[in-house]
């Protein structure tokens, strides 16, 4: 089983800031994290090595920082780590992050399993997987809780979260599957593993490593654009309609449909 | 404090620290009041090759020694004392494996021992034997290849959860400590028993049981170092271990200092932080100057221990009593500052003043200890006469 789990370095969200005055994320002084959602991803992979056999390969697009991210994925149990490091890469949207994703798992080779988180909580668009399963014309799944077998055909046997319940799906590798929290619980490091972690090479590709349209990548290939990043203002204010239920709904109808926001007749509405 | 930690001391010291904050701190109030053994940490510290650092390389260790078993201990004892001595009491069990075993004892043992698949005991203490350990009674009988042992250990700390025992026993009960041997007992043994658990102050995550041999056989190839020599085999155990115990009490007072700082900066009375009050912050002041003070020496002593210093009876015995002193004033002002709140088992502290009062009894009580290094001091002294 070849894996390849697909990380991303986030900043540890719980204190970001946005800048007010240029609406920009202040990254100074934040500690950086492994994306919470993708350090399941990495367990999956470590778990289907172990059940399975196989190599499971971390791979990461952005500055050289990210190396620690992807040696704290060895100390976790991955096997080889790769890094897109590149100018050119920067200022990806997801269109260009995936594209640039799929390259390097192209270079990868042999690849049977892609693992992802279901969404990075910075971005929080959910995108990039299935993005990096249409670059590579391969099926995907989202939203897996649960991945119950794999079979000698090489079909998988999965479990997607709905909102209520789940639904089980069978599907045939090679494979993107992007995983949520409940799918397992991830280990901590062993010191074995952060002693590996230290020496382990990283390695390292930019844009002349990988096949690759250079018009597709970074900033260059992104047609998003972020107009305004900002922090939505708190609701202030407010009117409360108390008393008598029958009379205080009836006012606040008669209020919505006299400032314009509910339309329709005021039959039954009394 | 800087404590020139090597990079992988670091490593060791925020992994146990990591354990202890996510692991270990969530679940400690429910082990201390459900008495249990924490089975399910003793797996994550296996798992994170925590048991491996005072462990030699050969045995799948990771080659560290007192010193890194010590910085593990003070880490899990700030969530804990008492699942902390899941971990302390089983390298109370591997040091004499580790400095008196047979290569194929230590082969057999140590591996496992490393993974935390198992874990260890040690077992000297009786109910008619505690500080005078040479009033031991429980017998072991030369026959053929194999010793037949009878009698009782009394309070032996992972009893029942250990799956190995080194047990100091009487060889030749005529010649009373000269005829003392340590031996290796595997649990499951026939005719070796778990008596009563017993109901404790403090430390309760962790299982105190009696540990009854009725003619049990074991096989001479259990003897650890030689017939004769069992107290000696304990005493070499203790000037490694006792660090480890100042250790789990200088963990237990950090846990303490912590809670009572930070509760001082919350609480408010007469419209002010009681960390306003100078009556308050000289207590911190002190809590935490004693503190450094205890871990300063305990580390030192670790580092001369590893570092193959001679006669450390007297230096290990002064981190055990000054730890552990430490640990029961810093707790019992820990519980002063949070006051009536101090004293409700909702909060953390009255179990933290609980647990360090055997930090003062066990491995020695602290009597035991003084006397170890006053008479060390007058031998000292004499030696320099001649
Ligand atoms: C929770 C717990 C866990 C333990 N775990 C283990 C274990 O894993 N293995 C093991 O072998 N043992 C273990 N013990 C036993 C422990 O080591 C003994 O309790 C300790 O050595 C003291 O012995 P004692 O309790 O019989 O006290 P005693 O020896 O009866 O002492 C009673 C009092 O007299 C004092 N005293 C005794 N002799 C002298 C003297 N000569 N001079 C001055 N004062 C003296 C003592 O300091 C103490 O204050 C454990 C005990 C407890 C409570």
């Amino acid at each position: 089983m070849n894996i390849v789990v697909c990380i991303k370095q986030v900043p540890d969200t719980t204190d970001v800031k946005i800048n007010p005055e240029t609406n920009t994320l202040i990254r100074e002084g934040v500690e950086s994290i492994i994306n919470p959602f993708d350090a399941y991803a990495i367990e999956e992979g470590v778990r289907l090595k172990e059940k399975y056999g196989g190599t499971v390969n971390v791979l990461s697009m952005g500055p050289p920082q990210v190396d620690a991210s992807l040696r704290e994925a060895i100390s976790l149990g991955a096997d080889e780590a790769y890094l897109l490091t590149d100018r050119t890469f920067a200022g990806a949207d997801t269109l260009a992050t995936a594209y640039t994703l799929a390259a390097g798992i192209r270079k990868i080779g042999d690849v049977d399993i892609i693992l992802m988180g279901r969404q990075a909580i910075d971005g929080d668009t959910g995108q990039v997987g299935p993005e990096v399963a249409e670059n590579l014309d391969i099926p995907h799944v989202t939203d897996i809780r649960k991945i119950e077998q794999i079979d000698d055909q090489g079909s998988i046997y999965l479990e997607r979260l709905l909102e209520e319940g789940y639904v089980r799906l069978k599907t045939k590798l090679p494979v993107v599957i992007t995983v949520v929290k409940e799918i397992n619980e991830p280990r901590l490091p062993s010191l074995k593993g952060k002693m590996l972690a230290k020496k382990k090479e990283i390695n390292t590709w930019s844009a002349k490593d990988v096949e690759v349209n250079e018009k597709r990548l970074g900033l260059t290939g992104s047609p998003t654009q972020v107009v305004k990043i900002f922090t939505p203002p708190k609701p202030a204010g407010g009117k409360v309609f108390d008393g008598d239920i029958k009379d205080s709904v009836g006012k606040l109808l008669r209020e919505l449909r006299a400032s314009g926001i509910l339309m329709g007749s005021e039959k039954g509405d009394e | 404090m800087n404590y020139f930690l090597t990079e992988e001391q670091q490593m060791i010291k925020e992994l146990a620290a990591k354990i202890a904050d996510e692991k270990i701190r969530p679940i400690a109030h429910e082990y201390d009041e459900k008495e249990e053994f924490p089975a399910e940490i003793v797996k994550v510290l296996g798992q994170a090759d925590l048991y491996r650092v005072f462990i030699p390389e050969e045995y799948e260790g990771l080659g560290g020694g007192v010193f890194e078993m010590c910085l593990v201990v003070e880490e899990l004892s700030r969530a804990c004392g008492g699942i902390a001595l899941a971990y302390a009491a089983s390298g109370l069990g591997i040091i004499p494996i580790i400095l008196f075993g047979t290569e194929e004892q230590k082969k057999k043992y140590l591996p496992k021992l490393a993974s935390g698949e198992i874990i260890a005991a040690f077992a000297l203490t009786e109910p008619d034997a505690g500080s005078d350990a040479g009033a031991i009674k429980t017998t072991a009988k030369p026959e053929g290849d194999s010793y037949i042992i009878n009698g009782t250990k009394q309070w032996i700390s992972n009893g029942g959860d250990a799956s190995i025992y080194t047990v100091i026993t009487l060889t030749d009960p005529s010649r009373g400590a000269r005829g003392s041997s340590a031996i290796l007992v595997d649990k499951g043994t026939p005719g070796f028993e778990f008596g009563k658990k017993e109901e404790k102050m403090g430390i309760r995550g962790n299982s105190t049981r009696e540990l009854i041999f009725q003619d049990c056989k074991v096989p001479k190839t259990n003897l650890l170092a030689k017939e004769g020599m069992g107290f000696m085999v304990a005493m070499k155990t203790f000037d490694q271990s006792r660090p480890g115990v100042a250790s789990q009490a200088i963990g237990i007072a950090q846990g303490a200092l912590d809670e009572a700082v930070r509760y001082s900066t919350e609480r408010h009375q007469f419209g002010k932080p009681i960390s306003s009050f100078q009556a308050i912050q000289f207590m911190l002041a002190d809590m935490a100057t004693q503190i450094e003070a205890a871990r300063a020496l305990t580390l030192q002593v670790a580092r001369s221990i590893d570092a193959g210093e001679k006669n450390v009876a007297k230096i290990s015995s002064m981190t055990k009593v000054f730890a552990s002193d430490v640990a029961m004033k810093v707790t019992t002002d820990a519980v002063q500052i949070l006051g009536g709140y101090g004293y409700m088992r909702e909060y953390p502290v009255e179990k933290m003043m609980r647990d360090a009062k055997i930090t003062q009894i066990y491995e020695g009580t602290n009597q035991i200890q003084r006397e170890v290094i006053g008479m060390n001091l007058i031998k000292e002294t004499l030696r320099k006469k001649k």
